[in-house]
Parts: structure tokens; C-alpha cells; sequence
């Protein structure tokens, strides 16, 4: 069994790292710092920590005025809260502005769990990506996210990564970078493109292995540089493969597939299919039941690859 | 203390800052005259009397800033820009058209001396707070100051921002609430009411200086006091008139968002014409 760690565990971690590395960083949070893992930084840096209570829409602003005033600011909440609750901050003030804000909110996707519908973001990747300035980052596991929120400290601007509450399989180790607008082939094949973000990475590489038992050989693709997009990665692989399958957490309207949809039908139309929550709000249950509920298993895409080379 | 003289200057200035927002108003044949005119006191006195800044140099680290929350005033803080310096008072001929550094609301990245963007009502307070922040953990000897009007105070981020500001004890916050009594669909009494904002904000935790928002002795010892206290961020209440010193637009809400028409443009700088 593959080594197991949430991609939120990152957060904390690396906001420590960054400011032992001297860079001017400020992490606020809305009450939700232990679960987000901020609070680990605020118990080492309690001057650089500002906890807004349960206050969103007021943490966005915040931190705005802060990296007006030159500091890094990453903020923490949970995905549904960070995203739609304060869009309209993140909107005017922050991607307006062009502000060096760091939206790094955990708890995206199914995988959440128990707790529902209700903190089960699958549409924060739509809303980020539509706002100009504003660059998505969807991790593939651990060490990426843990590389993206390191790289996210370079960027000069408004960023989002997108973390996650369970522990899942790592893709990558240690040694992992993190490159803003490259996809990564974890895998090379010629019949199929499967192209992934988040922890349907690792789920595409298991359905990479299903498919090779029928002779169906399928590239995997990281497309976690959700915006700005790889497209000559993308348009390469469709190339060569001639069929694309999409998988995110996350509904398939203007997330991961939207984005590959946009790219090839402009540059190399090709067949599709989009693996991902069809037009639905989550439910309880543990992540992985959650997963096969809503056909985001490695037969799902597999299926998916299958259909598309009747 | 202020003499005499220098509150004449002040006044005058506020009059050329008047005139310029029923010019720019008036040629760009839209924008928000009512709600610029009520601030203009406090902002003038805010650019020319009150704030260290350097027109030639808008992002002189240790200026002070100015955030104008309720974005939709932009003309009253792009003619005080333009006196001050920050660029030609011709520019304020092209507000609202297409290519101004002069947008229809305040843009950071296109006009120098915006210290950040506004427009969507209730977000200014809270990125003034955090300025106030990073200027206290760097030490800085930089005050920030902001600027709410009372219907923007409905917005329930202007109280997560007040909690925070109180929390932190931002004593280089000072904000100013422009309580004009009226907002877009009448008076704020019949919308909805802020009731007694004073009370509010001490009880939230504030430093509160009352004062008529057109008396330059009273707006500039209500910045001294907030200077002078510790430990409390303070909100100056200033009881304004909208649309202050044009007789046919004062208090009347359909000048909120109504550019004056030439003839009202012409009667408008007649009232205010200057010796
Ligand atoms: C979030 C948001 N909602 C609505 C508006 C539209 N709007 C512009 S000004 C205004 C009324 C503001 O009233 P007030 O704060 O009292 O402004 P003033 O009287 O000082 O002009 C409204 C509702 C907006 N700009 N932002
Ligand atoms: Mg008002």
C-alpha cells in the first residue's frame, strides 16, 4: 500500500519553512486554523498568525491590505467558504487589484466526508478560474501541494491552491517541483489521454493499469497548472492519442474538463469524455464510499477511455 | 492649532474640489456627485492638511493611506489627487471613458495614489485593516485611514472588519463614517437603519469622535484625537449633508448616482465659484 497523506498537512508546514527562509509571510485564518493546519504555523510565528474569527468575506479583505502593505498573505478556510463566500472579495479587491493573496482553502471535494453537502466544494475550481489574475493550482497529492504552496510564495499575484481534509495515496516524493503552466505526463501511452488534477491523478494511474490488462494503452497527465493550462501538452497528447478522458473532484462544468474542453475544441477538436460530479450537491459518507457514489473510481474512467475508443 | 487662514485655504481647496466633481461629473455624463460632495471636507482635509504623502512619489513607503471604501465617491478622491498632484487636473476630464486612468470606480493598478480597488460596497474597511497591520508589524511609522458612507455600513463585512480593527487594537486606523442620512433608495431610516452608529462602534470596541463632517476645526482635531489615542482604532461619525454646497442637489437622493445636466452644471459652478 502507497504512503497515505492529506494535502492540507502541506499548509502549515511549508508557511513555517517559508518564514524560517526569511520571506515575509502572513497566514490568516477564519476559525478553522487547526483543521487547515495553519495553526501550526501561528503556534511557531504567533506575530505572523492573525486568526479573523469566522469572518471570511473579512479575511479576504485583509489579507488584501496586507499584501498591499508588501506581505504574502495566504489564507485559510475551507474550500466552499473561501471560495463563494468571499468570491466577491477575492473578485474586486484581490484579482482587481492584482494582489499577492494566497488562497490556499482545504476540505475541496468529496473527499470531505461525513460532513456533507454542505462543505463539499465542487465548484471552486469554476469560480477561480474565471477570474482574470487569478492562477488555480489543483495538487495531485502531498508533496506537489507542499511544492505548489512553496512556488505560490514566487508568484506576484493572486494564487489558489486547492487542498484537501483526507489522507490519499502520494503520486510523487520528495523530490517533486511544481512548474505554474506545466502539465506533467506521470505516465506515457498511445491509445488514450487521461488527464487529471487533484486526487484523480492517482486514481487515473490505477485505471492506466486496468486499461493495460485489455491491451489499452493510456497516457496520464497532472494537470494541476489548471490555469494557467498546459496547452501544448494537452494538444501534444491528443495528438498522439486521439481521445481524451478528463477526471477532477469536482463538478465537470468549468473545472478541469471545461478548461481541456476550452483548449482542444479551439486548437485539436477531439473526442471526449468528462469524468467528474455530474451537475450534483455531495453527500455524507466516508471519502472513499463518496467516490464510488459519484463514479470516480479508476473503472469509471476506465469505462470513460473504453466508450471513447468504440 | 489652525489658524484662521489655513481653514480658509482648506476651504478653498474643498471648493476647487467641489467644482472639479460637478465638471468631471458633468462631462462624463454619469458617476456619483452626492456622495463625493458630502466627503469632500473630510477628504480634502485628509490630503492637504492631515495625511504625509508625496504626490511625486505615490509609493512612498512611509506615506500614509487613504482607502475610500465606498468606492462609488471616486470623483471627490480623484480631483483631490489631482490638486495634490498625483497627475494633471486635465486628466479628470476623461473620467469614465474608455482608456482614463480615471475608472467609474477606484483602480489601484491604473490610478496613481489609489491605494486599492473599490466599488463593491463594505471591502475597503477590511483591506484598511490590514494595512493598519502590516504597518505595526514592520514598525512603520505610516498611519492608515479609510473612508465608509452609512448605507455601505449595512454591509455585514463593515462589522467583521470593525471587530477585527477593535481585536487587534489598530490604533493607526482611523475611519470615517459619511453619515449623510441617505442612500440609493432613499433615506436610511425607510431602507434600513444604522440607528445610532456612534453607540455601535463603541460598543464594538472604538474609539468615537462625533462631529459635523464640514466644520475643518472640527474634522481636523477629530484626526488629531485619533492620532492621540492608544490601543483603539477610532471612527470619526461625521454628520454630512449629501450633496453639500450645491443648493438643488443637497439632500436629494436622485443626485446619488446622477451626473448634473449642463444647465445643472452651470447653475452648480456658479454657487460654487471661487473669489
Ligand atoms: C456590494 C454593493 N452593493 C451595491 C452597490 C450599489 N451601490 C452603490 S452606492 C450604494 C449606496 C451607498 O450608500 P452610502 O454608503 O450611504 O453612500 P453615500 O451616501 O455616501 O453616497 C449602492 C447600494 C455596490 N456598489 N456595492
Ligand atoms: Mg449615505
Amino acid at each position: 500500500m502507497a504512503e497515505k497523506r492529506a494535502t492540507r498537512e502541506a499548509y502549515g508546514a511549508v508557511l513555517i519553512e517559508l518564514a524560517k527562509a526569511g520571506r515575509d509571510v502572513v497566514a490568516l485564518d477564519a476559525d478553522l486554523a487547526s483543521s487547515t493546519t495553519t495553526a501550526k504555523f501561528g503556534a511557531e510565528f504567533p506575530d505572523r498568525f492573525f486568526n479573523v474569527g469566522v469572518a471570511e468575506q473579512n479575511m479576504i479583505g485583509v489579507a488584501a491590505g496586507l499584501a498591499a502593505s508588501g506581505k504574502i498573505a495566504y489564507t485559510g478556510s475551507f474550500a466552499v467558504f473561501a471560495t463563494g463566500r468571499a468570491f466577491d472579495q477575492i473578485r474586486n479587491t484581490v484579482c482587481y487589484g492584482n494582489l499577492n493573496v494566497k488562497i490556499c482553502p482545504t476540505h475541496a471535494g468529496l473527499t470531505v466526508g461525513p460532513d456533507g453537502a454542505s462543505h463539499q466544494a465542487l465548484e471552486d475550481i469554476a469560480l477561480m478560474r474565471s477570474l482574470p489574475n487569478m492562477r488555480v493550482i489543483v495538487p495531485a497529492d502531498y508533496y506537489e501541494a507542499a511544492a505548489a504552496l512553496r512556488a505560490a510564495a514566487d508568484i506576484d499575484g493572486p494564487v489558489f491552491v486547492r487542498l484537501g481534509r483526507a489522507a490519499v495515496p502520494v503520486v510523487y516524493d520528495e523530490s517533486h517541483t511544481f512548474d505554474l503552466g506545466k502539465a506533467d505526463v506521470v505516465a506515457e501511452g498511445g491509445d488514450v489521454t487521461i488527464a487529471a488534477c487533484g486526487i484523480m491523478v492517482e486514481v487515473a494511474l490505477r485505471a492506466r493499469d486496468l486499461l493495460a490488462a485489455d491491451g489499452v494503452s493510456a497516457e496520464v497527465i497532472n494537470v494541476s497548472s489548471v490555469k494557467p493550462i498546459d496547452a501544448e501538452a494537452l494538444v501534444a497528447s491528443a495528438a498522439k492519442t486521439g481521445h481524451v478522458v478528463t477526471a477532477e473532484e469536482h463538478t465537470i462544468q468549468g473545472g478541469l474538463g471545461g478548461a481541456i474542453a476550452e483548449v482542444l475544441s479551439e486548437q485539436l477538436p477531439t473526442p471526449m469524455l468528462r469524468v467528474g460530479v455530474r451537475d450534483m450537491f455531495g453527500t455524507s459518507g466516508p471519502a472513499d464510499e463518496l467516490l464510488i457514489e459519484y463514479g470516480l473510481t479508476p473503472a469509471n474512467i476506465a469505462e470513460a477511455a473504453r466508450k471513447l475508443l468504440d | 492649532m489652525q489658524t484662521t487662514t489655513d481653514i480658509a485655504q482648506l476651504e478653498a481647496q474643498a471648493r476647487r474640489i467641489r467644482r472639479h466633481i460637478i465638471e468631471m461629473t458633468g462631462i462624463a455624463g454619469s458617476g456619483h456627485p452626492g456622495g463625493s460632495l458630502s466627503a469632500a471636507d473630510i477628504v480634502t482635509a485628509l490630503y492637504f492638511s492631515v495625511m504625509k504623502h508625496r504626490p511625486q512619489e505615490p509609493s512612498w513607503p512611509d506615506r500614509d493611506r487613504f482607502v475610500l471604501s465606498k468606492g462609488h465617491a471616486a470623483p471627490v478622491l480623484y480631483a483631490a489627487l489631482a490638486e495634490s498632484g498625483y497627475y494633471p487636473v486635465e486628466a479628470l476630464g476623461t473620467l469614465r471613458q474608455l482608456g482614463s486612468i480615471l475608472q467609474g470606480h477606484p483602480d489601484m493598478c491604473k490610478t496613481p495614489g489609489v491605494e486599492i480597488c473599490s466599488g463593491s460596497l463594505g471591502q475597503g474597511l477590511a483591506a484598511a485593516c490590514g494595512m493598519a497591520l502590516a504597518g505595526r508589524m514592520d514598525r512603520a511609522p505610516w498611519r492608515v485611514y479609510a473612508m465608509i458612507g452609512d448605507g455601505e455600513a449595512q454591509e455585514g463585512e463593515i462589522w467583521e472588519a470593525s471587530m477585527f480593527a477593535a481585536h487587534y487594537k489598530l490604533d493607526n486606523l482611523t475611519c470615517v463614517l459619511d453619515f449623510n442620512g441617505l442612500q440609493i433608495d432613499g433615506r436610511l431610516e425607510d431602507v434600513m437603519s444604522i440607528d445610532c452608529p456612534s453607540e455601535k462602534w463603541r460598543s464594538f470596541g472604538w474609539h468615537v469622535v462625533k462631529i459635523d463632517g464640514h466644520d475643518f476645526v472640527q474634522i481636523l482635531a477629530a484626526f488629531d484625537e485619533a492620532k492621540r489615542t492608544k490601543n483603539k482604532p477610532t471612527m470619526i461619525v461625521a454628520r454630512t449633508v449629501k450633496g453639500k454646497g450645491v443648493s438643488f442637489m443637497e439632500n436629494q437622493v436622485g443626485f446619488h448616482g446622477k451626473a448634473p445636466s449642463e444647465e445643472q452644471m452651470k447653475q452648480a459652478l456658479e454657487e460654487l465659484a471661487t473669489e
